[in-house]
């Protein structure tokens, strides 16, 4: 018989406390706010499920869920099919490995908040210099903070523009971890281009990819600063997707009971699609 | 099926190579005859992976030509020359099974489906992977991955020739051995022209009828493996082949007549012009301990079961001897025969001896 030791148990203590204090604790407030109502003064009154029935039921949730859905889907058929385009576009050795490497990487270096500024002023219709080109050298009427099909683009390529590089990097590293006997055996095999990307080049990036859009779409669905410095959620409500919506419930109308259940329902939204899309990704591995 | 001719081959992976150093392979002039079962042998680092990838069509070399039945192929690609290959490390293609792993290259060239299968089955049969057709393929052993390799370039029958890149390092030995007998019993089979590089002498020697022996980047010999064995053409062919390596032990030369630390040595036959640096060849297999010969003073002596390698000290030289019965203790001194008819000189590195008919 062996011994069971429980002393290993101690040297979880750390990280559990960590998780306990930046995690769990806020999460079992506003869980607890999300059954009760207050009108102040610290004074809470037991709510039940009303908070949660009357989300759900609000077509303001509806709308703005609905809004981070088509978010997410656009950015991802567009960032991982371009990412993976621009992997296999680049060159796997020589000089200009680092220069792309570099060049790819420089987006995700930039704050959030700054990418938000950045595109604001870019666009602006009367000095930005996609603003001003767009209106004034190509006489398209472009004006983001008033049609909001041109919002939509800009938040879009925005990004497009701030994200495709985590795509690119890590199918990029999928992509220079086949050995080359696999290319030369194709070859051999007379596999034709699309052959050798749907047989090796595919399966052999599978497991970044699935990385890549799990963390795509939990960034994408949880997204706020970019679009809120970029639009505010404007014109309108047009771009008020669901985290900038649930920052104008719980901040803006200090409505804490809906805006904390719509917090917990938005997260658990995000930890079923993750976990539905990671399980079927990954139901084939041994 | 073709006749493939290398004329003048060189190649350097560098762009501009300056002397014969900078020449992976410094030139090759080869017939391989349809339907011959080949082994490429020589040491890690010599060119045989680079010769291979020429005549596959994976690297164009630096200069030269290689032919398919006098045809120019130099330029051509790997899927255009109608070859086959197998690599070192199992190449599978893991989203397909293994019958679509084995169909794949036949499918990629419009075979008929019925005829997909047959070969396929067929295949399957040989290699015994016919129970696990419908599996995926990236699940199996890595035995299993390499029979599948092996098995796409067995599958399609109208290749020019098949070519394998020590394809059994990573097999398993006891399968090794049967894997080498399946490859030699298909080859009898098939009568494609096969081409099998390795480092390993025992697999060159067990599956070719010829064997060509490379070192640095050029051919030293051509030849069945018995005459690689009992008639080296180069000291380093004599050094790599046989286990113990021939004995290669610096030598005079007078008068047409060789000597070893003084003592006249008789040799297999006439040996010609002499400048140079001048040694003997003498397998161990050929060395008996005599009454009277080269004196010399026991090593050690190592018993592999079958004989005995006695390693003796002749001055400042070793030389070993094959024993079948009792090996002298070590530290005995005992006196060393050259058979004659296996003993030759090589000048610079190449026999100069002409055997006496």
């Amino acid at each position: 018989m062996k011994t069971v030791n429980q002393r290993a148990w101690f040297f979880v203590l750390p990280v559990l406390l960590l998780v306990a204090f930046n995690a769990l604790v806020p999460l079992m407030t506003v869980v607890n706010y999300s059954v009760q109502e207050t009108f102040g003064d610290n004074l809470f009154f037991w709510h039940g499920v009303g908070w949660f029935e009357d989300v759900l039921r609000s077509e303001r949730f509806h709308a703005a869920l609905g809004r981070q859905l088509l978010f997410t889907f656009l950015i991802l058929i567009i960032e991982v099919p371009l990412g993976v385009a621009i992997a296999l576009a680049m060159p796997r050795k020589g000089f200009w490995v680092p220069v792309c490497l570099v060049l790819m990487a420089l987006p995700l270096l930039i704050p959030w908040n700054v990418v938000g500024a950045m595109w604001n002023i870019f666009t602006l219709p009367d000095i930005g210099l996609a603003g001003y080109t767009l209106n004034e050298v190509l006489g398209i009427n472009y004006n983001m903070t008033q049609s909001p099909l041109a919002a939509w683009i800009t938040i879009i390529v925005m990004d497009v523009w701030h994200w495709t590089s985590l795509v690119v990097l890590l199918a990029y590293a999928g992509l220079i971890s086949i050995p080359d006997a696999y290319y030369q055996a194709a070859k051999i095999d007379g596999a034709s281009n699309w052959s050798v990307f749907r047989y090796i080049q595919l399966p052999k990036m599978k497991r970044v990819l699935t990385i890549a859009i799990l963390l795509r779409f939990m960034d994408s669905f949880n997204i706020y600063t970019e679009v809120f410095v970029l639009t505010g959620g404007g014109p309108g409500n047009s771009t008020t997707l669901l985290s900038i919506d649930l920052v104008k419930t719980a901040l803006g109308q200090f409505d804490l009971g809906p805006a904390a259940a719509m917090s917990l329902i938005y997260f658990l939204v995000t930890l079923l699609v993750s976990w539905v899309f990671y399980t079927v990704m990954t139901k084939d591995e041994p | 099926m073709a006749k493939i001719t290398l004329q003048d081959l060189r190649h350097s992976y560098m762009p501009n190579p300056a002397g014969p150093q900078d020449y992976a392979l410094k030139q090759i002039d080869l017939d391989w005859t349809d339907g011959g079962a080949y082994a490429l042998l020589g040491p890690s680092g010599c060119g045989k992976s680079t010769l291979l990838n020429i005549i596959s069509g994976l690297l164009v070399p630096s200069q030269g030509k290689v032919l398919f039945d006098g045809k120019d192929v130099t330029h051509l690609p790997p899927d255009q020359r109608n070859i086959a290959q197998v690599f070192q490390f199992p190449v599978i293609y893991d989203t397909m099974t293994v019958y679509d792993n084995l169909a794949f290259p036949l499918r990629n060239r419009g075979v008929a489906a019925q005829r997909v299968d047959a070969r396929v089955r067929e295949i399957a049969v040989m290699l015994e992977l016919d129970d696990v057709l419908k599996r995926r393929a990236a699940g199996l052993t890595p035995d299993a991955k390499q029979k599948i390799s092996m098995g796409r370039g067995l599958v399609r029958d109208d290749v020019n020739v098949v070519m394998f890149d020590e394809p059994l390092t990573v097999i398993d030995p006891a399968l090794k051995w049967k894997l080498r007998s399946k490859l030699k019993e298909l080859h009898q089979k098939v009568a494609v022209t096969m081409i099998y590089v390795t480092h390993d002498q025992t697999e060159a020697l067990t599956f070719a009828d010829q064997v060509v022996v490379m070192q640095d980047g050029e051919v030293v010999q051509i030849g069945t493996p018995v005459e690689l064995f009992e008639r080296p053409a180069h000291t380093f062919v004599g050094h790599f082949i046989g286990s113990p390596g021939m004995n290669v032990l610096p030598c005079e030369m007078r008068d047409g007549a060789a000597f070893f630390q003084g003592a006249p040595v008789s040799l297999a036959g006439p040996t010609k012009a002499t400048t140079g640096r001048t040694e003997l060849g003498i397998r161990p297999e050929y060395v008996t301990l005599a009454d009277a010969g080269i004196p010399a003073t026991v090593h050690k002596a190592a018993d592999l079961g079958r004989h005995m390698v006695v390693e003796a000290r002749a001055g400042d030289h070793t030389i070993n001897a094959v024993v079948e019965d009792t090996a002298p203790a070590q530290g005995d001194t005992v006196h060393l025969a050259f058979a004659q008819n296996q003993t030759r000189v090589y000048t610079d590195g190449w026999l100069t001896t002409e055997d006496a008919s």
